[in-house]
């Protein structure tokens, strides 16, 4: 056969063009374009948790990531949340010995033996994200708030440091940042469910103990799990519309 | 708050966050001073509205006193806030459910509608008296509160008295609300088993208008006796008489919250029982209900019923005062300290180590709690509570 | 009315005084709250952005098998399969963004026992060991696989 250089060239050119084309367009079908991440939409969702009593182990791995992850000072008087250890004897519900060293930050020494008639149990405590939040009641100006999808955030920049919300909070999970005097809780790491992230304490949990759960998305697991389980809140009188719901939950748990 | 840690002083359990005490001090002085100026304001309005004449003598000074108090009531405030300045967000932004939004429009209200606009239009004749008569900066001064105004004819006399009757009036309700509201904030509190009930802003009232009274009946008599001037008995009898009736109010409402929650006994009863028989012991049991009760209650009753000698009485009326004064301060203390020394797991009790020089500690307490003598002081000389005896004074010495 | 007039001038300096601190505090109102105050709620909308703001310390599981799908294939059938990567091995977001930035050395006796000492108060079904009985001290990893601990070896 013969072929003239030119047209060698011309041919193998476009071909060449034409395989580099059609590769491209392979690639970015096959494996997928690079997705502009689907913009958070707040009104699509009502987020919840779960805490599963009968699994939590006491290991500590949710106070000790949450501090890493959200900067929380490392002093044993500011947790966004920790874990109580609950030692009930025989019929006493209202004098349990509870105790949390350091939030549970070291996890928990040891305290109590086997078989001593009593039950001792764990409980993981956090925010509850009320839907009636007796915090945001009374803040003065509008520095705490229940976001459009169920979260009750803090404006850092706008929160003047009174402290009414600290005092409002039947639960104790609010606290004042020694460092930028204003107040700080746990925020269901905002930052990381506004991007399809767990939050820090549900992702480092290794029992499963910790769920969080989006009351808006029909297809979310935690509607099976409210059907299947008799959960409770903490202090149901006080009629917060607490949005953190034990299942498991001893009656002698403050 | 700024002192080191305080876990070595938790007894039992309480949550983490709740270890350090949120509101100090300075948040027992705030209703402590909203209340004198309540309390003062009352006393002010029984000459003006229910024409007690009795106690005129003291009527400017109840006015003069309340707005010293008034001036100085936001200081505590400002030095306990993270930050202070961003406190005219409640200007801006009130969150209309919040009882503590009210305070800047309750306060501005108060000080600028009620107080001052009285002080204003019962001094004014004088004001302009005064600046007729001064020269040089007192002149400027006394023209700047006149607002320029010269007539002080009986015509304007008469308006301003009708008008000033007037703003008595609407202060009433207006002192009722100053103080109320900031019981209120605590009553309001759900999550908070000492603070919340509904007793409360009525015994914070009650105890702020025995507080009032006290403070103007004892500066009435210490500044008589300094200035070297009679004390006008009926006038002080008629003051120590509404103080007893106020105090009895006062003592009753009290006794029925307590009798209340011992009957009731609710989950939080034991936590707090065991609270006030220990940490709460000195301050409740010996100072507020002790010394700071039953004692100036003895003591006034004992006047109403036996016919005493003048400086008997004179000596009583200055004791009760003071107890009285010390008691309504404890009140405040044990309500606003009481309320963060225990958990709300109701297992735990914590203890409050105030520091001394530091923003929220005993030496600023104390500052701001003299400051209002010194601008009581300021007043008194600018504006004389009692200008017809300044003349016989000085023309008898002429 | 001409007598109020005449005589009550200083009551309208008094009005004037008011009336211009009123206007002073609604022009003050207008320049002073955030714009975006008040679009969702009472609070600055501005707030949610300011919440979604922090950097990220624990990348997920998920972003950790996009290169190390092998641990996923390795706890098939393990109860350690629900075990988040982080869980053990800490904070990893860096080392996701930058693989060049090499992962914390873990200490197993430490990590192991950190879940898995007997303590009172675990739920009595959970795996848990009194390490001196149970291995007399001996390192778990010498006969648990961390991904698979159901399975003997090393890892």
């Amino acid at each position: 056969m013969t072929l003239d250089r030119r047209a060698f060239f011309g041919t193998a050119g476009k071909y060449l063009i034409v395989t580099a084309a059609t590769a491209k367009v392979i690639e970015t079908f096959l494996a997928g374009a690079t997705p502009e991440p689907a913009a958070y939409a707040a009104a699509d969702h009502w987020w919840a948790m779960i805490l599963d009593i009968e699994k939590c182990i006491g290991c500590g791995n949710c106070v000790r990531a949450c501090k890493a992850e959200n900067d929380v000072p490392l002093e044993a008087e500011y947790f966004r949340t920790w874990v109580e250890r609950y030692h009930v004897r025989g019929d006493d519900l209202e004098h349990p010995d509870v105790d949390s060293p350091n939030g549970g930050y070291d996890g928990f020494p040891d305290k109590y033996s086997a078989g001593d008639g009593a039950r001792t149990f764990f409980v993981p405590k956090l925010c509850n994200h009320c839907a009636h939040s007796p915090c945001v009641q009374v803040c003065p100006v509008g520095a705490t708030f229940v976001s459009p999808d169920g979260v009750v955030l803090v404006d850092k920049s706008y929160c003047l440091g009174c402290r009414y919300c600290v005092q409002a909070c039947p639960y104790g999970c609010r606290f004042i940042d020694p460092r930028t005097h204003t107040v700080d809780k746990c925020n269901l790491c905002y930052h990381r469910i506004t991007k399809g992230l767990l939050p820090a304490c549900v992702e480092n949990c290794p029992t499963g103990s910790r769920m969080i759960g989006d009351l808006r998305n029909p297809k979310d697991p935690i509607h099976a799990f409210l059907r299947e389980h008799k959960v409770q809140v903490l202090k149901p009188q006080m009629a917060t519309g607490s949005k953190a719901f034990y299942n498991g939950l001893d009656g002698s748990v403050r | 708050m700024d002192a080191p840690t305080l876990l070595h002083a938790v007894q039992g359990y309480m949550y983490p966050n709740e270890v350090d005490l949120q509101w100090s001090i300075l948040i027992v002085l705030y209703p402590f001073i909203t209340g004198l100026v309540a309390g003062a304001f009352i006393l002010a309005s029984l000459e003006r509205v229910f024409n007690v004449a009795a106690v005129k003598p003291t009527y400017r000074l109840a006015l003069l006193t309340a707005l010293a108090f008034l001036l100085v009531a936001p200081l505590p405030l400002q030095l306990h806030l993270g930050h202070p300045e961003r406190s005219i967000e409640m200007y801006l932004t009130p969150h209309t459910s919040s009882a503590m939004a009210m305070f800047g429009f309750v306060y501005l209200w108060y000080l600028m509608a009620v107080l001052v606009l009285e002080i204003w239009l019962d001094y004014r004749k004088d004001i302009v008296l005064a600046a007729r008569e001064s020269v040089g900066w007192r002149r400027t001064l006394y023209r700047l509160l006149a607002l320029g105004s010269d007539n002080i004819s009986p015509g304007a006399l008469a308006i301003d008295d009708k008008v000033g009757r007037f703003v008595t009036i609407i202060g009433i309700p207006s002192a009722f609300l100053l103080h109320g509201y900031v019981g209120f904030i605590f009553g309001s509190v759900k999550a908070n088993p000492w603070w919340s009930t509904p007793l409360m802003p009525v015994v914070f009232l009650f105890s702020a208008i025995v507080s009032g009274i006290a403070l103007v009946m004892l500066m009435y008599m210490a500044i008589r006796f300094l200035k070297g001037r009679a004390i006008d008995m009926p006038c002080v009898d008629t003051i120590a008489r509404y103080f007893f009736y106020a105090f009895l109010i006062d003592f009753s409402l009290e006794m029925l919250d307590l009798i209340h929650r011992i009957y009731e006994a609710d989950e939080s009863f034991q936590s707090l029982d065991f609270m006030v028989h220990t940490r709460l012991y000195l301050s409740q049991i010996v100072v507020q209900i002790g010394l700071g009760t039953l004692v100036p209650l003895a003591m006034l009753a004992l006047t109403q019923l036996v016919r005493l000698s003048e400086a008997a009485r004179k000596t009583f009326y200055a004791i009760a005062g003071t107890l009285t004064l010390v008691g309504i301060f404890a009140m405040r203390w044990n309500v606003v300290i009481g309320g963060q020394l225990f958990s709300k797991s109701f297992l735990g009790y914590t203890s409050y180590k105030m520091a001394f020089a530091t923003r929220e500690g005993l030496l600023p307490a104390i500052v701001l709690l003299l400051l209002p003598f010194g601008i009581l002081a300021v007043l008194l000389f600018l504006l004389p509570p009692w200008p017809d005896e300044e003349e016989t004074a000085t023309s008898e010495a002429a | 009315m001409r007598r109020l007039l005449r005589d009550g001038g200083h009551l309208l300096r008094v009005a004037g005084l008011f009336a211009a601190g009123i206007a002073a505090f609604v022009v003050l109102r207008g320049i002073l709250v955030p714009s975006d105050f008040g679009r969702f709620g009472h609070y600055r909308a501005g707030a949610l952005a300011d919440n979604a703001k922090r950097p990220v310390r624990f990348a997920g599981k998920t972003a950790c098998l996009d290169c190390h799908g092998e641990v996923a294939d390795a706890q098939k059938g393990s109860r350690h399969a629900n075990v988040r990567c982080e869980a053990c091995h800490g904070p990893l977001a860096k080392h996701a963004d930058d693989p060049g930035i090499a992962p914390a050395k873990l200490s197993a006796a430490h990590l192991c026992l950190t879940c898995h000492r007997a303590t009172v108060g675990r739920p009595a079904k959970f795996p848990q060991v009194d390490p001196e009985e149970h291995a007399g001290g001996v390192e778990c990893t010498s006969c648990h696989r961390p991904h698979h601990p159901e399975q003997e070896g090393k890892s």
